[in-house]
């Protein structure tokens, strides 16, 4: 910091206005994000997710493809796009459903435990290389939550009138 | 996306549980192509003979089963029933849970089928056809409760492996068959006998056509109970597939594992049975209190016998809404592994005061017992009813989670519901 002192006053404006320059950008880029964020959080209901698709259509073929994305899940499998999802995809959902996978939520070593479970006793192969792949990609996206209480307030309350 | 939306994108509105069949088929078809077509690198890594499950086809288990089953896994299948739904003092069959460990049986022929009984500590090994068993010993009938070890699990935190289970992966149905100590006697049992393992027909997801996929058992005292069956019939007809059809393994009380599905084979040991799924942390618990998440090792687990004590709200389903002059009818369900409910109370200020209800007696041991209050409210608002049941030994449902366990078993915390006085 001490160097900016030695720096001609020319010099101190121009790096003053750059500094402001970059953060309206900055801020503009946070905003974005926050719209972004809540976009998607808000539009979770009303977009045409998966299951509005599905109690449109009795077929449920149309939504079977292979690598289609809808709000950033992989269609058929559910499991959230991201680094490594092809290899999950590839070797985790040819023995079981990606149900398992989704309703879990461990750390990377808590899933390092499970893969060498299924290896040890289920028949799962070697994954090799990818294994660390694997294990980015579940740690990444399928972690622990943060916890609330010895016991959560009661949740998705589906509230109706009694009318018996 | 929290968990319990994840857990909300399978269920019912997702996936028409009817016909699902064909999405199944399909959606397995698209992963073995997702499997060769991006990865091909890991066929070479596949066991030699080893054939991708997809291959063979399953019969859709959720057929003729209610509309808000919760389907928490279709490979293997495991679906629960929401706390409202097992109103019925004999749960029927589109309510009761399935928890499928691998791939249920196709084409089963009931006539030719056998059931053969052997092991180290039968005195001979010897065949049986389901006639035969009608024919040679005499049939009972049992109200039974069956709950998975794992009923639960998704309270436990930090996170247990597994599927969530919530509340309803319990039930209570009337089964028919012959009691197994009958068969046994039949055998003849050896002095050395201590516990006995079932072998059923299903196949392992990971395709090896003889792997076995759990192998379970319990002490030979409790398959000498007069309600160890082993049965055919569940609520007067045959056992649907899902279930076990054509013959079953019934320990009442006890983790539903126990009650081994499409049984063809049992065997007296003369030590603990040592199949699939009765080592390591599979349905064992540590021997003493451990701390949220710590490490167990595999010699301090034990083996999970009675289930505990437990209870549930089945009416009013939670979320009503009512005025505050209306007596509120509230019933459920209690029991508690082998032993009997002594009393039941419900609270609806978070525990602070307890409110008593009445108590059936269970039809016979091991079923259920079905208790009911009528309640009224102070003041509008909201309110939490809370069910604690006490069995007769003086042990009441713990309100917060009880203690901690590798694999989240046995949680049987209070069931709560919310309503709304308005």
């Amino acid at each position: 910091m001490k160097d900016h002192s030695t720096k001609s006053s020319k010099d101190q404006r121009h790096l003053f206005k750059g500094i402001i320059k970059g953060v309206i950008a900055l801020f503009i880029l946070i905003l974005l994000i926050t719209g972004g964020i809540l976009f998607l959080t808000l539009s979770n209901g009303p977009t045409p997710t998966l299951q509005t698709i599905n109690s449109n259509n009795e077929s449920p073929t149309l939504v079977s493809g292979n690598g289609q994305f809808v709000d950033g899940k992989d269609v058929e499998t559910g499991l959230v796009k991201g680094d490594g999802f092809e290899l999950v995809k590839a070797n985790c959902t040819s023995c079981h459903s990606s149900a398992l996978i989704l309703q879990n939520r461990f750390t990377r070593e808590g899933w390092k435990v499970k893969i060498e479970w299924m290896q040890e006793t289920q028949g799962l192969w070697d994954l090799g290389n990818n294994e660390s792949l694997i294990l980015d990609y579940l740690a990444a996206n399928y972690a622990p939550e943060a916890y609330v209480g010895r016991r959560a307030p009661l949740k998705d309350i589906e509230w109706y009138e009694l009318k018996e | 996306m929290s968990k319990a939306d994840e857990t909300k994108s399978l269920q019912s509105p997702n996936y028409p549980l009817q016909g699902r069949r064909g999405f199944l088929r399909k959606s397995i078809l698209a992963s073995i192509a997702a499997t060769l077509g991006t990865e091909i690198v890991h066929a070479s890594k596949m066991p030699i003979g080893y054939i991708p499950i997809g291959v063979s086809m399953q019969s859709n288990p959720m057929e003729g089963k209610n509309e808000e089953m919760i389907i928490r896994n279709e490979l293997p299948w495991n679906v629960e029933a929401k706390p409202h739904l097992l109103d019925d003092p004999i749960t029927p069959f589109d309510k009761i849970f399935i928890r499928n460990n691998g791939i249920m049986p196709e084409e089963v022929d009931a006539a030719n089928w056998t059931l053969t009984i052997g092991g180290e500590s039968a005195e001979q090994e010897k065949t049986y056809t389901i006639a035969d068993l009608k024919k040679k010993f005499k049939p009972y009938t049992y109200q039974l409760v069956l709950e998975c070890g794992g009923n639960g699990r998704a309270g436990f935190y930090p996170p247990a492996s597994g599927n969530q289970w919530e509340e309803g992966a319990v039930y209570c149905s009337e089964w028919t068959g012959v009691r197994l100590k009958d068969v046994l006697q039949d055998v003849g049992i050896k002095s050395d006998a201590v516990y006995i393992g079932y072998y059923g027909a299903d196949k392992h997801l990971n395709g090896k056509p003889d792997e076995v996929v759990i192998s379970r058992g319990a002490p030979l005292a409790k398959a000498l109970q007069d309600e160890t069956l082993i049965a055919w019939a569940l609520n007067g007809k045959d056992i649907p597939l899902p279930h076990g059809y054509p013959l079953r393994l019934v320990c009442g009380g006890w983790p539903a594992s126990v009650s081994g599905k499409w049984l063809h084979k049992l065997v007296l040991r003369n030590q603990v049975h040592d199949g699939p799924k009765m080592m390591g942390d599979a349905y064992r618990v540590p021997a003493y209190p451990v701390a949220p998440g710590q490490k167990v090792p595999d010699e301090d687990m034990k083996i999970i016998e009675s289930m505990p004590v437990k209870s549930l709200i089945t009416y009013p389903k939670s979320g009503a809404i009512f005025g505050l002059e209306k007596k509120l009818q509230v019933r459920g369900k209690a029991w508690a592994g082998e032993l009997e409910v002594s009393s039941m109370e419900v609270s609806t200020d978070f525990g602070a005061t307890w409110k008593k209800c009445d108590l059936k007696a269970p039809v016979n041991r091991l079923a259920w017992q079905e208790w009911s209050i009528e309640l009224s409210f102070p003041k509008k608002g909201y309110y939490e009813i809370w069910a604690k049941a006490t069995d007769r030994e003086g042990t009441a449902q713990p309100m917060v989670i009880p203690g901690w366990n590798p694999k989240g078993y046995l949680n049987n915390a209070c069931h709560r519901i919310a309503v709304k006085v308005s």
